[in-house]
């Protein structure tokens, strides 16, 4: 079992929601990043999304995008990245690390290579925008060759035969993007939201994160009743863009705690 | 959706008839003879598509598209656009069938093509400048993309080149082949036979696409592609990712030649002519380059110009900065050839809405 199913079990026997936030890589600068990851572990997080920096994050709204900008700023790249994430594994052996990004920094670094490296680095999945499933058969089998989880994205505009291609290749969990737009856009519809994560539970047994619109603990609470997995992410960038370097872990602490409470 | 109308009878009527009512097709070959003569060398014949509606080629594509938006009922209408025609050839066709539209652009571009600016507010469109990475054409592409997304339901999103997901690259090829299946017939009327080499700009690939793609099974034409070298080539300020030969990546939904750095990231074009500063190319272009179809070769910012002054002074045509580096090439192959060879030059664009960059370039004060 992967260390990501095992949380997620462990969550279901304990009839609570594993709560994901997202950070960019390198973001406000990569002295931060280990000590920001322990941080969000020791407030409650129970897996990590691990934004990897991109020049052109075409599904990031502006949160995000900065966020990215600053981390290349420092020359944050895939291989930087798998660095900081090993550096963290040294004191932290249990929380799951999944790293979200684009297609190209890992078609530069070549699909095998990278999933090896991955591995390597103690990544446990990896979530990759821009792949779409028709055109990824070779790079989830380079993933689950070295047991490392291919997460996929679901829309509000996913088709049910699309649907039926992602579950079937999708391990670890399956992320629900609850809107129709770009990370950290819009307030969600519920009702929809729910609707939507049901029909997809007809169709696999994979746990369901949900994320892109999930703004704040209210959202989040409301999101928690359904879902399996809330991803919090522009919320905690702009929290990470509105701190001071001393401010910083203070403060994405205290965030976290107000999401757990609210979650739980 | 395309699949379902690609074929279709009315469909294609009414393509067919915007073409010659609305933006004036076919538009016509025309030998420049005295500019030949002064290059020394082969006979060049300029394919006119700076005579169409609007002044570009891009218009072939976006009635296309918005024909295909009417079809699938959706009100709103967005574009990325460099130099500024595609997002003008958008928002006139917008114009005309009562559909909202938004242009996406980068804040840089806004400022080196204000004139289309200014047409495409006229037309009734809203300009978004776009500020994020480069502020040029890839990140317009980003930020549309970002918009539809966000507004599916009621979007359609008309791409403005050969490139971005499928079924954009065959769709674009297709709308833009006219220029081809036109200048095939237009050379057998003027000649008597097929010209010896085609030459057009390459960006993302649109105008060049369209006039190869019909000559691709004709044997003994030489298929020539002309990238942006920018500052030259081996200074890295180009936007030439075939000629420099960078490394195959992913972008904006396609697979393709792209320029980027070790880590995987796009890095910063340059070129004088916004409409050719992309680090990608369509990926049928890759593919042409591949199997050795087509040959592509990159002319610099200064070549471009002077070429650009050439035809002006020679031919009484203002050609557009993107263009001018398909011209500035064919004036180096003409040289080697005999006067009995014909290069064909697809004149993609007017050169109206570069007057301001080639005044300061060539400090000249209006």
């Amino acid at each position: 079992m992967s260390r990501i199913q095992s949380v997620f079990s462990a969550l279901r026997a304990n009839n609570k929601k594993a709560l994901i936030p997202y950070i960019t890589a390198g973001d406000p600068h990569p002295k931060h990043t280990v000590s920001l990851l322990h941080a969000l572990v020791k407030n409650g997080a129970d897996m990590i999304e691990l934004g990897v920096p991109f020049s052109d994050p075409m599904a990031d709204g502006p949160v995000i995008q900065r966020a990215s900008e600053r981390a290349l700023l420092h020359k944050v790249g895939l291989r930087k990245v798998l660095e900081l994430v090993k550096e963290f594994r040294a004191n932290d052996t249990k929380t799951p690390i999944i790293l979200m990004g684009y297609a190209n920094p890992i078609e530069a670094m070549g699909a095998g290579v990278f999933a090896a490296a991955a591995k390597d680095a103690g990544v446990d999945g990896v979530l990759t925008v821009d792949y779409p499933p028709e055109e990824c058969k070779e790079f989830n089998v380079a993933l689950q060759a070295n047991g490392v989880d291919s997460i996929f994205l679901l829309s509000p505009t996913t088709e049910p035969a699309r649907i039926d291609l992602i579950v079937n290749q999708a391990t670890g969990f399956l992320y629900y993007v609850s809107l129709k737009g770009v990370t950290g856009a819009g307030n969600l519809d519920i009702e929809e939201v729910k609707a939507k994560v049901k029909s997809i539970r007809q169709k696999t047994n994979l746990p369901i994160g949900v994320g892109f619109g999930v703004k704040d603990s209210a959202t989040a609470k409301l999101v928690a009743e359904f879902a399996d997995g809330i991803v919090v992410g522009s919320r905690m960038v702009q929290t990470i863009e509105q701190s001071s370097e001393e401010t910083l872990i203070e403060n994405v602490g205290k965030l976290m705690q107000e999401l757990r409470t609210a979650i739980d | 959706m395309y699949e379902k109308y690609r074929h279709d009878p009315e469909f294609l009527a009414e393509y067919a008839y915007d073409l010659k009512h609305f933006v004036g097709r076919p538009s016509p070959i025309y030998h420049a003879k005295r500019w030949s003569d002064r290059v020394g060398g082969a006979q060049i014949y300029l394919k006119r598509e700076d005579l169409n509606h609007t002044g570009a080629h891009k218009v072939n594509n976006t009635i296309g598209q918005a024909l295909l938006a009417k079809r699938m009922g959706k009100p709103r209408v967005i574009a990325e656009t460099g130099a500024g025609q595609h997002g003008v050839a958008t928002a006139t066709i917008a114009a005309r069938l009562g559909l909202e539209c938004v242009v996406y652009m980068g804040s840089e571009d806004v400022k080196r093509q204000a004139p289309n600016v200014f047409r495409m507010k006229l037309l009734g469109a809203t300009v978004v400048p776009v500020e994020s990475g480069s502020k040029t054409l890839k990140d317009a592409l980003n930020e549309a993309m970002r918009d539809w997304v966000t507004n599916i339901s009621s979007t359609f999103y008309i791409i403005g080149t050969v490139a971005g997901p499928h079924p954009y690259p065959m769709m674009v090829r297709d709308f833009q082949a006219i220029i081809g299946i036109e200048s095939k017939q237009q050379m057998m009327e003027m000649v008597g036979r097929q010209p010896d080499a085609i030459v057009a700009c390459v960006g993302g690939g649109s105008n060049a696409m369209g006039i190869f793609y019909p000559y691709i099974d004709v044997p003994n034409v030489r298929l020539i592609g002309v990238e942006a070298a920018g500052h030259g080539l081996a200074t890295g300020m180009h936007a030439a990712p075939l000629t420099a030969n960078s490394p195959i990546g992913v972008l904006h939904g396609n697979r393709t030649y792209l320029m980027q750095d070790s880590d995987g990231n796009i890095i910063e074009t340059h070129s004088i002519s916004a409409g050719l500063d992309y680090p990608g190319v369509g990926p049928e272009h890759a593919w042409l380059k591949d199997i050795k179809r087509a040959e592509y070769v990159a002319i610099t910012d200064d070549e471009a110009l002077a070429a650009f002054h050439s035809l002006c002074r020679t031919e009484g045509i203002i050609p557009a900065l993107e263009s001018s580096h398909a011209l500035a090439h064919a004036e180096k192959m003409a040289k080697t050839m005999r006067k009995d060879e014909i290069i064909l030059v697809n004149l993609s664009g007017r050169g109206d809405k570069d007057i301001n960059t080639v005044a300061k370039l060539s400090n000249i004060t209006l």
